[in-house]
């Protein structure tokens, strides 16, 4: 009897052992993906439900499972506060069983994730953050920085228009740690162009009425004026520097101007104006494809971090079908040496530091008269290819 | 280029002229909530978002009923005001007897549900609405290029500003309205209809957000955290004032326009906190504001 019940045990767990071997390893016997971003703030258009929207179309396109097994989608709102958003994320690891966050849009939300995402072992995607900290001085070997960086933009917008002959600029800059990255990298990249920086003025996130800054910016005698901002404060600010007539004495370049954001001006203002940008939906048929049907569930037309978020998401899903396991080391293996290749990533390739490069484009505004719809926003002018647009690997952040 | 110890004048003039523009907001803003704070004791916490009404107003009315800018400047307070004798009538009436606070919390709960629904409706990242026809352009100033549609917040302001300290402060029916409020038992003896004139003086205070609102509609953006952004500057600008001084809202309002615009031209980073220091030092000083009464 007592051999029996050895032999039972054994069959048992030799059962058991098999049917684990011949499922995937995934933990939990699932894979879950957290959407962290601001769902009702500045930065709702941007990122927000749209995000959700664009990471629930991957996984239905994905096919809905992984390895035989679920793939479920948790999200929630940050608020623009990094201690909401770490404390959502650490729950979400510690009770919820979530596997990989993406979304993740103020950069300092995102700073203060990542930390709890790399502590976790867990792979953060970026899909709409513009610092270049996640790659380079917070750099992880689980980050995953996908749509633009900041430095991608000043080099795509501000060295054209340096090497255009337009050497003196002023910089109205969002006074936080966005806006600060973002000036200084395009103030490094006019002065190695040869051009100067003749001032620059620090304005708080979320200021109504910039007349004083443009006047100051008026009197500067600066050629150019870097809107070094983003969102309400980029739409405000170049709205008030056409009504005091600034943009008919200087140039005026919007270093980071989302399509909503673009939408929101009057093309009499914003048309003409040069801006970089990491997606725009009427590139090519395939992107044209795919917008509408985002349009079609969300109602407008995809930002550059909607279509950032698809393609990260996407190819994280890949790489854990590959990897047979959603093991984040081996997984991240995966990720960075098969390139991602989609209507939104071109001539991709994930880096050891988890900067995700491909090409950017120097988008021009649309005038009124271009315009066939009123999604007719940019009109493409160039392609900046990828190592032409971000920085190179630091020796320190290389996770190989 | 004109100086003077060091400082470009012409700078200066062109911060001046803008602070006193920005100013003339706050005072309208203002004045509403000091009627209704000092004539009824509401703290109205919606009045932001009211005012964000009133911008979305104008640019529906636009959009939808071919509504234009110098009808909207009617019709937008009339509709913003009529909500607000709802508002008073079905939500805050029914509290009218308990703490100050209630009130105050009702109508933050209000401001939320508003700034809610308007961001799900319309996004968070604003709509446009061009300058009237007639007020496009600018004056060459020495100093400055003063856009016409500046110059007219700055007209429009003052006027709706006057007209309404001189109704409440030096007419009948001014008088009447404060003497009501100061007893309403006896105020209803002599055949006075206290609760009706309650009501429509709440409307009026909104009314007031509301034209604001449609004021703005062309030089901010339309946008939902529009009135949330500016409700906090004007309850300090209210606290320096003097809570319910009529004339101390508008005055202050415009002094406050100008030291913010002065701060953004010396030290711009402390340009959104300036105003709350010169809170601090005023309650230090005289708690009561610049321009109330002492308790």
């Amino acid at each position: 009897m007592k051999l029996m019940n050895k032999t039972l045990l054994s069959a048992a767990m030799a059962v058991a052992l098999t049917s684990t071997a011949a499922h995937a390893d995934l933990s939990d016997d699932k894979v879950k993906i957290g959407v962290l971003a601001d769902m009702g703030g500045v930065y709702a258009d941007v990122c927000g439900k749209g995000c959700l929207t664009a990471v629930e179309m991957a996984v239905e396109d994905f096919g809905g499972t992984v390895l035989g097994k679920k793939i479920e989608i948790v999200s929630a709102d940050d608020q623009n506060k990094p201690d909401v958003g770490s404390a959502i994320v650490r729950e979400w690891i510690e009770s919820k069983e979530v596997d990989v966050v993406t979304g993740l849009v103020a950069s300092s939300v995102t700073g203060a994730v990542t930390k709890v995402t790399t502590d976790n072992k867990k792979i953060a995607l970026i899909a709409a953050s513009a610092s270049n900290a996640f790659t380079t001085k917070a750099c992880s070997p689980y980050n995953a920085h996908w749509t633009y960086n900041v430095v991608a933009l000043a080099n795509g917008t501000v060295k054209p228009i340096v090497q255009q002959g337009k050497k003196k600029w002023f910089f109205i800059t969002a006074d936080y740690a966005f806006g600060h990255a973002l000036e200084g990298i395009a103030s490094k990249v006019i002065k190695a162009e040869g051009g100067e920086v003749v001032g620059a003025v620090r304005a708080p996130l979320g200021t109504t009425d910039f007349s004083s800054y443009i006047l100051q910016a008026q009197a500067s005698g600066a050629e150019v004026v870097g809107l070094a901002n983003a969102g309400a404060d980029f739409v405000n600010s170049l709205k008030t520097a056409a009504e005091f007539g600034l943009t008919e004495m200087m140039d005026v370049a919007g270093l980071l101007v989302f399509t909503p954001n673009a939408k929101a001006l009057d093309p009499a203002i914003a048309g003409g104006m040069l801006t970089t940008t990491g997606f725009y939906w009427d590139r090519d048929e395939e992107s044209r494809e795919w917008s509408a049907r985002f349009k079609e569930r969300q109602g407008v037309i995809p930002a550059m971090p909607h279509a950032g978020a698809y393609s990260a998401t996407m190819h994280y899903l890949n790489a854990v079908k590959a990897a047979g396991t959603d093991d984040s080391d081996t997984v991240m293996k995966l990720m960075k040496s098969t390139k991602p290749d989609d209507f939104f990533a071109k001539n991709a390739t994930l880096r050891s530091d988890g900067r995700m490069v491909h090409d950017m484009y120097l988008v021009r505004i649309t005038k009124e008269s271009e315009r066939k719809s009123e999604d007719d926003i940019f009109k493409i002018e160039s392609v900046i290819p990828g190592d032409k647009a971000f920085a190179p690997v630091l020796a320190a952040c290389d996770f190989k | 280029m004109a100086t003077f110890m060091g400082i470009n004048l012409f700078g200066l003039f062109g911060q001046l002229l803008v602070g006193l523009i920005n100013g003339s907001f706050y005072a309208l803003l203002s004045l509403g909530l000091a009627i209704i704070f000092g004539l009824l004791k509401i703290i109205n916490f919606a009045q932001g978002a009211i005012y964000m009404l009133g911008a979305f107003a104008a640019y529906l009315a636009l959009q939808y009923f071919g509504i234009g800018y110098w009808a909207a400047l009617i019709v937008v307070p009339l509709v913003v005001g009529l909500l607000g004798v709802l508002m008073e009538r079905f939500l805050i009436r029914p509290i009218a007897n308990e703490d100050h606070l209630y009130s105050l919390l009702l109508t933050f709960g209000v401001a939320l549900v508003l700034q809610g629904m308007f961001t799900h409706m319309f996004g968070s990242s604003g709509l446009s609405y061009a300058i009237p026809d007639a007020l496009k352009g600018g004056t060459k100033l020495p100093f400055m290029y003063l856009p016409n549609y500046r110059a007219w917040i700055i007209i429009a302001s003052l006027i709706v500003c006057v007209g309404t300290w001189w109704m409440i402060e030096k007419t009948k029916l001014g008088a009447y309205l404060r003497a009501g409020t100061e007893n309403p038992a006896l105020m209803q003896a002599f055949g006075i209809n206290v609760p009706l004139m309650v009501t429509l003086t709440f409307g009026f205070g909104v009314a007031l957000a509301g034209f604001a609102g449609v004021m703005a509609a062309p030089v901010y953006s339309v946008s939902p955290d529009m009135g949330s952004n500016i409700l906090i500057v004007v309850f300090a600008i209210v606290v320096i004032g003097g809570m319910g001084s009529i004339g101390g809202a508008i005055i202050t309002g415009l002094g406050m326009g100008i030291v913010e615009g002065l701060t953004k031209y010396f030290y711009p980073e402390a340009s959104n906190t300036v105003i709350f220091l010169v809170m601090v030092i005023v309650l230090l000083i005289k708690p009561a504001g610049l321009f109330g009464k002492e308790a």
